[in-house]
């Protein structure tokens, strides 16, 4: 198991695992997120092929109200 | 009316001048009606962390105000720095398919609110060579408004009053001086109370109005909303309309000629 964090809060997985894994497992498929690892994006084609390394930061995030 | 006076940003045609936020609302349906009530086609959202652990089921902000029927503006608001500001961009965009325009503020105060201008010139410098369409909001400060402008920004939109202050139109000789100014559209963004203070801002010759908290925060935001439609499409059309001069003295409305006492 590797520990990422996500959304500033930790999380343990399995060594092989990837963004598609993570959308699947926080029940966010075919929710509209995006993605960034370590402050760079990962576009939504490329989940299945992105695998975490352990202390990866994570941020997931959606569009809600605001002015 | 307004099919002869569309308002061009980026290139693209809108027929409303009023902008409008989607925050504070009581729930997703108060959204979704007082967003169809006010009339407006560019709406803003915020863009923050998936709520983990949320019900898959709920309904999300861009079910009630789809993107197939709105243009989405995501700001960057509660950013503090270019650096975040621009994070928050190229998150949006990959978020709402290469959607590439955006409302660029970076705050300097949480007291005022007001722009940290610096690291919005900065900001706007960096988005602008990844290729945004920047709209920027900033102070009421016509030499930062036309560096904005020469910089490449679709839209300049100083504010009239603090974010959410709802104290009106502050300002409209600064904001006059933005608007004879600039050759982009200037949109009056943030200050706004009431119908009046946006037939204000676009009887000063605004090509628009962005508002959130006037809406969202009235007793009744959908009733509001349809208000601060007819205050832009009425301020506007003074404004083309050319008003009178003012005179110091009365000046009688009916003739004098054939009075009969």
């Amino acid at each position: 198991m590797i520990n990422i964090i996500v959304n500033g809060k930790g999380r343990q997985v399995p060594d092989r695992y990837s963004a598609e894994n993570l959308v699947t497992d926080m029940e966010l498929t075919g929710h509209r997120v995006a993605m960034e690892v370590n402050r760079e994006i990962v576009p939504r084609s490329t989940y299945t092929g992105h695998w975490f390394v352990a202390d990866d930061k994570i941020e997931i995030v959606s569009a809600i109200g605001g002015g | 009316m307004n099919q002869n006076d569309p308002l061009i940003i980026a290139g693209k045609t809108y027929h409303s001048r009023l902008l409008v936020g989607s925050g504070k609302y009581q729930d997703l349906e108060e959204t979704r009606l007082a967003t169809e009530a006010s009339g407006a086609e560019i709406i803003t959202v915020a863009i923050r962390r998936t709520n983990i652990g949320q019900n898959p089921g709920e309904p999300n902000l861009l079910d009630v105000v789809p993107m197939d029927k709105y243009t989405i503006l995501p700001n960057t608001a509660g950013c503090y720095s270019a650096d975040d500001a621009v994070r928050t961009c190229r998150l949006a965009r990959e978020l709402l398919d290469g959607h590439d325009l955006v409302k660029l503020e970076v705050l300097a105060d949480e007291k005022t609110l007001f722009p940290n201008v610096l690291e919005t010139l900065k900001a706007a410098e960096t988005l602008i060579k990844d290729g945004f369409k920047v709209m920027v909001y900033t102070t009421d400060d016509l030499m930062i408004a036309k560096e904005l402008e020469a910089m490449g920004c679709v839209a300049v939109m100083p504010l009239a009053a603090p974010i959410g202050s709802g104290l009106g139109i502050r300002n409209p000789y600064n904001i006059r001086f933005i608007i004879e100014e600039l050759k982009v559209p200037v949109l009056v963004d943030a200050g706004v109370g009431t119908a009046s203070d946006a037939a204000i801002a676009m009887e000063l010759g605004c090509d628009g109005v962005l508002m959130n908290t006037a809406i969202a925060g009235a007793k009744n935001p959908v009733l509001m909303a349809s208000a601060m439609k007819k205050a832009i499409e009425a301020g506007r059309e003074a404004f083309l309309a050319g008003r009178m001069a003012r005179k110091q003295y009365a000046s009688a409305s009916s003739p004098l000629d054939g009075t009969f006492f």
